[in-house]
């Protein structure tokens, strides 16, 4: 009864989005503003509904209702609820009905924050929602049910795939989600600008805060991916270039340099074409990303084959969204004009170059990860592309950007001088590069990709420095700690999400340069050094889980004699479908972790087991954590505060006067 | 300069890393593709020498052999029409057990021995790599195969766990 209340609601919420797809859109063309206004409630009234649905699909799996066929297919009876509940996203049929609910909260959210907004952009806006929403609702209805039935029912459930039994994988997808979706916020606004052909800086300034918040939350979302793998995968690697990691990485990358246009179009009117082309690319990547990994595509190619009805919908839909905004695009950005000139070095220009870097390695991301599926595709053979191809063409490539990030937010807009940053940056120049030039010799291993990490890492801690202290100097202010509270919050939120980036660069050249890995076989009582680190193996015990039996090494890490910590691996057996888990054991800390796993059990008690030194490492996450929270910094500013606040009780009365005049 | 130039000097910017970019990927495809290879192919010579690609296919049953040190394995892959061997040192993944799919990296010894620098594992709950399913389709469209029988798996050895 449940899954069909949720089935219903389901229906229920297609009907309320074809009304909010066509009706405000309708009405904002031909300026009938009772139509307009059909937006708002629908958009909630479409949350409630799927709200609705994903609760029922939430009761049949704390249930263990096996009768509905995804609840059996993902999950089980002994799983703990927390991870029955994560169930929910762990395949296909889920997954998409986590993004509709994620999509139909931040209309939702819309509708909260809009007030500010003219009456017809808002509706444009939670039309557009409510268009793409029809795509995800119709898609989840006709080939992918979640609710569908399996009857007679199982007596048990297939289990949820053991490597996503893990506290990183109940948050993962709605983070990464809330970040793909969020884009649609921002693909909204450009779509509603480019229908309403005002493509002014207002447009940019409403678009912004969305835009970066939705960037904060995929940043997230990438993050926590990265850190599972890490530590769920058992091969201590922290990005693999695999084309679920990239399906990822290519709308972060398009919404980096959406985010940095949006700051041009916002502040200069320029970039606007750019601008919109930019939302549309970063929306189409979010897409393009749900479905590749939620598909099977990658898995096979031939996936599609299994299930066409399935392939066929999502690349028309695919089709439509993208074909249909870039028509519209085509159609209306001429008439949009070119903004505001600049000089080739200028502000403008660094972002520019910033943006043209981002898309070409966004391209290269994109060329990798496709080129694999389409030879396949068309029979041509079977190849795969590696990480070296991705680091080999990424890094070349990122370098220069980040290299231009340091001087970006120096220079001026419209037009600055060569000679004159030169000065200003003088000594921010020697200092990266005599410490990047002597840091790894003390360290005893030079490399040039050693030096250029440092490089670019000390060149934007530096380059802030001196940004900081000029932007300092230029507020008022009696004292240092009144200058720095009055500069403002996006000010704040740019710097530290650049900070981000060096901390990130750090944990990525330390642990490339520094790493160390060693796979043995391991007696008991025996040791291996590692590092300065000495590794006891205590033997291994067999242990029982809740849904699962395991063997759990034990393993005494010492350093210079001195006990450091205790690290229990496990090789567990999920019970449900026979399926092997390596857990890793981790003993982290700010300058190095401690990594072990266990390989296989050998005679006599013996185990082969792979031991990790990696220092720095977590500063890449901390790197990414860092950069979300610049974001959050930067949308705290005052002048968005100011703009909602101030201007919720000044619109509704006019609209609900214009209301009144049409009824 | 006027708009006009400038506009060019933009446009010629955004071609030169584009350009850049091209040269680059291009270089690294070259240099990175890795090839995959069925175990026929292997067998009949149609791999490039020296140079690492892919070969994936079925690990035959009881074929898997330990050294002394615990981590160099030596097992045959198979498409059941043909055998490879293949030698590596290091820890297998999970997924890896014999009667199901694998996909090894790495380069064919002159012996005829592939040694193998990766062994990947897909997590699939199928636990055939695509690549190893295409390699085991072909080889029975070629309609060379006798020893389907033994693609019944019993459990590997990790199963004493």
């Amino acid at each position: 009864m449940i899954p069909e209340i949720g089935h219903f609601a389901l229906i229920l919420a297609l009907c309320v989005a074809v009304v909010q797809g066509i009706l405000p859109i309708y009405g904002a063309a031909v300026g009938n503003s009772a139509l307009m206004a059909v937006a708002k409630p629908a958009a909630r009234g479409q949350f409630l509904l799927v709200l609705t649905a994903f609760g029922c699909l939430a009761y049949a799996f704390a249930d263990r209702d096996f009768s509905v066929l995804y609840v059996a297919a993902t999950s089980n009876s002994q799983l703990p609820l927390h991870y029955r509940l994560a169930a929910i996203w762990g395949a296909h049929e889920g997954s998409l009905l986590l993004w509709t609910l994620i999509l139909t909260i931040w209309m939702f959210a819309v509708t909260l924050f809009s007030a500010h907004l003219p009456e017809s952009t808002r509706s444009r806006i939670l039309g557009v929602m409510g268009l793409v929403s029809i795509g995800f609702l119709l898609f989840m209805l006709t080939v992918s049910n979640p609710f569908e039935r399996l009857i007679p029912a199982a007596a048990e459930g297939r289990d949820l795939n053991p490597l996503l039994q893990d506290p990183g994988m109940v948050i993962h997808p709605p983070m990464l989600y809330m970040g793909y979706v969020g884009f649609s916020v921002a693909f909204a606004f450009a779509i509603a600008a480019l229908l309403g052909g005002n493509l002014d800086a207002a447009w940019a300034r409403w678009s912004r805060p969305w835009t970066t918040v939705a960037w904060c939350f995929l940043t997230v979302g990438i993050a926590m991916g990265s850190g599972w793998a890490y530590y769920e995968l058992g091969w201590g690697g922290w990005w693999f270039w695999d084309p679920v990691e990239n399906a990822s990485f290519m709308p972060w990358l398009a919404g980096t340099a959406l985010v940095h246009s949006l700051a041009v179009t916002d502040k200069r009117g320029g970039f606007k074409v750019w601008t919109v082309l930019l939302a549309i690319m970063a929306f189409s990547l979010s897409l393009l990303g749900t479905f590749l990994v939620r598909s099977g595509v990658l898995t096979s190619v031939h996936a599609f084959a299994t299930d066409p009805k399935r392939g066929m919908f999502i690349l028309v839909f695919l089709a439509i969204v993208i074909g249909g905004s870039l028509a519209l695009y085509a159609w209306r950005a001429p008439r949009v004009g070119l903004g505001g000139s600049f000089a080739s070095v200028s502000r403008e220009g660094m972002l520019l170059a910033n943006n043209v870097l981002l898309v070409a390695a966004m391209g290269s991301v994109l060329l990798g990860t496709l080129y694999p599926l389409f030879l396949d595709a068309l029979d041509l053979g079977k190849i795969s592309v590696g990480p070296p191809y991705f680091d080999s063409v990424f890094v070349p490539l990122m370098a220069p950007a980040i290299f231009l990030m340091g001087i970006g937010p120096l220079a001026q807009w419209k037009k600055a001088s060569v000679p004159d940053l030169a000065k200003r940056l003088r000594w921010a120049f020697g200092v990266s590069v005599v410490t990047a030039i002597t840091l790894p010799i003390v360290m005893g291993n030079w490399t040039p990709l050693l030096s250029l990490g440092l490089l670019l890492a000390i060149w934007i801690l530096t380059t802030g420095v001196v940004s900081l202290r000029e932007r300092l100097a230029h507020v008022a202010g009696n004292n240092l700690m009144e200058r720095l509270a009055s500069v403002p919050r996006s000010y704040w939120g740019m710097q530290v999400a650049h900070c981000g980036i060096a901390v990130f660069i750090v944990g990525v050249t330390m642990v490339k340069g520094f790493e160390t890995e060693k796979d043995v076989r391991m007696n008991v009582g025996e040791t291996a050094t590692i590092g300065d680190y000495m590794f006891r193996f205590d033997g291994a015990q067999d242990v029982v889980g809740p849904n699962y039996t395991a063997a759990r090494g034990s393993f005494a890490v010492s350093r210079d004699g001195r006990e450091t910590t205790l690290l229990y691996p496990e090789k567990r057996r999920y019970t449900a479908q026979n399926q092997i888990m390596t857990e890793a054991a981790i003993d982290p800390g700010l300058l190095r972790d401690l990594y072990v796993s266990l390989g296989e059990p050998l005679d006599d008690g013996a185990w082969s087991v792979r031991l990790y030194h990696k220092p720095f490492v977590d500063w890449i996450w901390g790197g990414c954590f860092i950069m979300a929270f610049g974001g959050v910094i930067a949308i705290s500013d005052r002048r968005y505060r100011i703009a909602w606040r101030r201007q919720e009780p000044a619109v509704p009365a006019p609209t609900r006067a214009a209301r009144r005049k049409v009824a | 300069m006027k708009p006009r130039h400038k506009r060019f000097a933009f446009i010629g910017l955004g071609l030169v890393v584009v350009v850049v970019a091209t040269w680059l990927v291009m270089n690294a495809l070259k240099s990175n593709l890795s090839l995959f290879h069925t175990p026929t192919e292997v067998a009949n010579g149609d791999v490039p020498k020296g140079r690492p690609f892919r070969i994936g296919g079925m690990v035959e049953d009881g074929s898997l052999k330990r050294e002394g040190d615990g981590l160099t394995v030596h097992f045959v892959v198979t498409d059941t029409a043909k055998r490879v061997p293949v030698t590596y040192k290091g820890i297998l993944p999970d997924l890896f057990k014999e009667g199901k799919g694998a996909v090894a990296q790495g380069q064919l010894a002159p012996d005829g021995t592939f040694v193998a620098s990766e062994v990947l594992a897909k997590h699939d709950e199928n636990y055939m790599p695509p690549e190893a399913a295409a390699a085991m389709a072909k080889a029975k469209a070629s309609g060379a195969q006798q020893q389907s029988k033994s693609l019944v798996v019993p459990e590997g050895r990790k199963d004493s766990l």
